[in-house]
């Protein structure tokens, strides 16, 4: 299975429709990962500092702190990655201490296209080249805006002829397009419109980026609820006579039966959509699956159990 | 939290012409704005509009339409009809189609011909209208705009673009107004048209030149001459569109499901309405599980719990009814059917207690139950907007 080697890449994107736990399962991708032994990093690309609640160790920022043994957390902030570039490549002082000229980037890199882009994935790319980490896993943007992202390189190369940006899109690209080190996962669930847009993504990462699509990867999976033959058993309990099946159990039994059947019904609903996924993806492609969680909190927790449900699949 | 309200959906769709479902993604925002306007065709009459921005084909094909456009068309009689019910009004549906509404957004306001062609075929145009100052927000609310000016319509329902931050649609008029009248596009463009240098941005030309090279800034400077050839037409509009969204005719509808991440969202988008004042009308909490799960008295948990542990007694003593089942698989579905009312019935609490924890409510709140099987006709929108409505 291809996916085994998901967590021997060097830059792992993790994006999705928005709603689909993109941001769980790239939390417990890297958690797993520095379980593992991996210097891991994982950085939180849209500015909503969901993150944080996802390790409970307070508020993650540009600069990376590590917030459980072996792994670092950060958040995306172009300002800064525009003021590291700088500092860097240029070795121009800090932009605060020239306010227009500041404002004025910050103006370019809203306009221009792919500037944003190049200041996001240029920052993650460095990281990959500095071998600070082993890995570094990116909670990216949602589908809607991830291509833009993983193609900026090529756009900034087609749109910018000469000046520095261009002669330095080179080794983003090698970086980006080496399957060995760059993979993009994409997280569905097994609804619709998740559904519908995974497909529709699987096909543009292979049309318009040069990244490989690594695995999708399933969130919210619903178990099995009877085995075989055990179905028509819950049938028959449902038909038989009320009252005797509440005597005998000592209480009324409605509220769970009903449970049951909606969790077949869920299920059910649910499979013919995976079904459906299934059908429209390269067969080669690996799906991983996490089993929906009935839990009462969210947090490191649940980190834990999608980091363990990873491994089981990943066949740790 | 139902029972004490007084107002509901019904009265807040006859009392308004423009409501704005917003919420984030997956909650099922689409689906709810397109129920509340056929309940609203079909029981207040009127011509009632629902305006989606990325529908799926599913409720595409649940509006009796094979794939609608920019253009408004007209759910058949006979949708309705199938779903045994006579519409007292007529509904229409529309996608918003990003590309093409700024196509002719960019021809009423370019000057004149030449100059809306080459912005059109300028390289950058594309690029910009689909990242720049959230160019789907504004033309989702510039669209809205030009819909209710035609007057055509009695309502209509705008279900927005999923954003990255909900703010970002309300905020998207005024946010259009301010980049036309700013001194940075000034300076910009400036030193391009006049080829005098101002001196306060030299620096910054001598930054950005070594970045991006001085071509790519001369071709994102030529683009915002041109574009700025509109911006009388565009900062007038823009602020009559910021109008319309705070006029008392126009509510908005927050939509959210009772898991943590969107519940979260919610609330901040209610705070920001208020603070924005703009009108709330309604929350609706959709997909939420059934009441039984809440279970408040215990007793079905405290009976999954005895169950549990003690399946095969109550196996033995369902006895004679279920001769032909095994007794020990008679006990293994027990045990089952017991673990899954736990286990549910913790996802059910954890809702109730976000529901218990939303701050700032409006006047009407709506719970609306899980729907187990994906709607596939308008009978099927027409029952979610059932339980909406009042």
């Amino acid at each position: 299975m291809a996916g085994l080697d998901l967590l021997e890449r060097r830059l792992v994107f993790v994006t999705g429709k928005g709603g689909v736990g993109k941001t769980t399962v790239a939390a417990g991708l890297a958690l797993l990962a520095s379980q593992r032994g991996k210097r891991t990093l994982v950085c939180e690309v849209d500015d909503k500092g969901d993150l944080a609640d996802f390790y409970e160790a307070g508020p993650v920022r540009y600069d990376a702190r590590e917030v459980q043994p072996g792994l670092y957390a950060m958040a995306m902030d172009t300002e800064r990655s525009l003021d590291e570039y700088l500092r860097i490549f240029l070795r121009i002082p800090v932009m605060g201490r020239i306010g227009p000229v500041a404002r004025m980037f910050d103006f370019v890199a809203t306009a221009a296209p792919g500037v944003k882009e190049i200041l996001t994935v240029g920052k993650l790319c460095y990281e990959v080249r500095q071998r600070r980490y082993d890995l570094v896993v990116v909670d990216a943007s949602a589908t809607g805006h991830v291509v833009g992202q993983l193609a900026a390189p090529q756009a900034i190369n087609t749109l910018v002829q000469v000046g520095l940006i261009r002669s330095q899109t080179d080794w983003m690209l090698d970086i980006l397009s080496d399957r060995h080190r760059t993979g993009v996962v994409i997280v569905a669930t097994p609804e619709e419109m998740p559904v519908n847009e995974t497909i529709e993504l699987a096909g543009r990462v292979r049309d318009e980026t040069t990244v490989d699509l690594a695995a999708i990867i399933v969130n919210r999976v619903l178990p099995e609820l009877f085995g075989r033959g055990e179905e028509e058993v819950f049938e028959h309990l449902r038909s038989a006579p009320r009252a005797g099946v509440d005597a005998a159990v000592g209480g009324d039994i409605a509220p769970l039966l009903e449970a049951a059947r909606l969790a077949v019904t869920l299920r059910r609903t649910r499979a013919a959509h995976l079904e459906r996924l299934r059908d429209g993806i390269d067969p080669d492609l690996p799906l991983l699956y996490v089993p929906y969680l009935f839990a009462r909190t969210h947090g490191l927790r649940s980190t834990r159990v999608v980091a363990d449900a990873l491994a089981a699949e990943l066949g740790y | 939290m139902d029972g004490r309200r007084t107002g509901s959906v019904e009265q807040l769709l006859a009392a308004h012409e423009i409501v704005i479902a917003c919420g984030s993604g997956g909650v099922g925002k689409t689906t709810t704005a397109a129920a509340a306007a056929a309940m609203a065709a079909a029981r207040q009459g009127g011509k009632v509009l629902v305006l989606t921005v990325d529908p799926a084909k599913r409720l595409a094909n649940a509006l009796g339409l094979e794939g609608f456009g920019n253009v408004a068309s007209r759910v058949p009689d006979a949708a309705f009809r199938q779903a045994g019910i006579t519409p007292r009004g007529e509904l229409w549906a529309a996608m918003l189609d990003t590309k093409q509404s700024w196509d002719s957004l960019v021809r009423r306001h370019a000057p004149d011909a030449g100059t809306a062609g080459r912005i059109l075929d300028n390289p950058l145009y594309q690029n910009i209208t689909g990242r720049f100052i959230q160019a789907h927000d504004y033309i989702a609310v510039e669209r809205l705009y030009e819909l209710h000016l035609d007057g055509v319509y009695d309502l209509i329902v705008v279900d927005t673009p999923p954003t990255r931050n909900a703010l970002d649609f309300l905020d998207a008029p005024a946010r259009m107004a301010d980049f036309f009248s700013s001194r940075l596009l000034r300076m910009l463009t400036v030193p391009y048209k006049s080829r005098l240098v101002n001196f306060a941005s030299k620096p910054f030309y001598q930054v950005a030149d070594r970045i991006l090279g001085t071509q790519f800034l001369q071709d994102i400077a030529e683009f915002f001459i041109l574009f700025q050839t509109m911006a009388p037409g565009f900062v007038e509009r823009a602020e009559a569109v910021s109008r319309l969204l705070h006029d008392r005719r126009t509510t908005f509808v927050v939509v959210t499901t009772l898991e943590a991440a969107p519940a979260h969202e919610a609330e901040f988008f209610i705070e920001m309405l208020a603070a924005r004042r703009f009108h709330l009308g309604a929350v609706v909490l959709n997909k939420v599980l059934p009441d039984y799960l809440r279970d408040a008295g215990g007793a079905s948990a405290r009976l999954a719990e005895r169950l549990e542990g003690g399946a095969t007694e109550a196996a033995a003593a369902l006895g004679d009814g279920f001769a032909d089942v095994g007794p020990a698989q008679l006990a293994r579905v027990l045990t089952e059917v017991a673990e899954n009312y736990l286990r549910f019935q913790l996802v059910a609490q954890r809702e109730s207690e976000q529901e218990a924890a939303f701050g700032r409510t409006p006047e009407v709140v709506v719970s609306v139950p899980y729907f187990e099987n994906d709607i596939y006709d308008l009978g099927g929108l027409l029952e979610l907007g059932g339980r909406i409505w009042s």
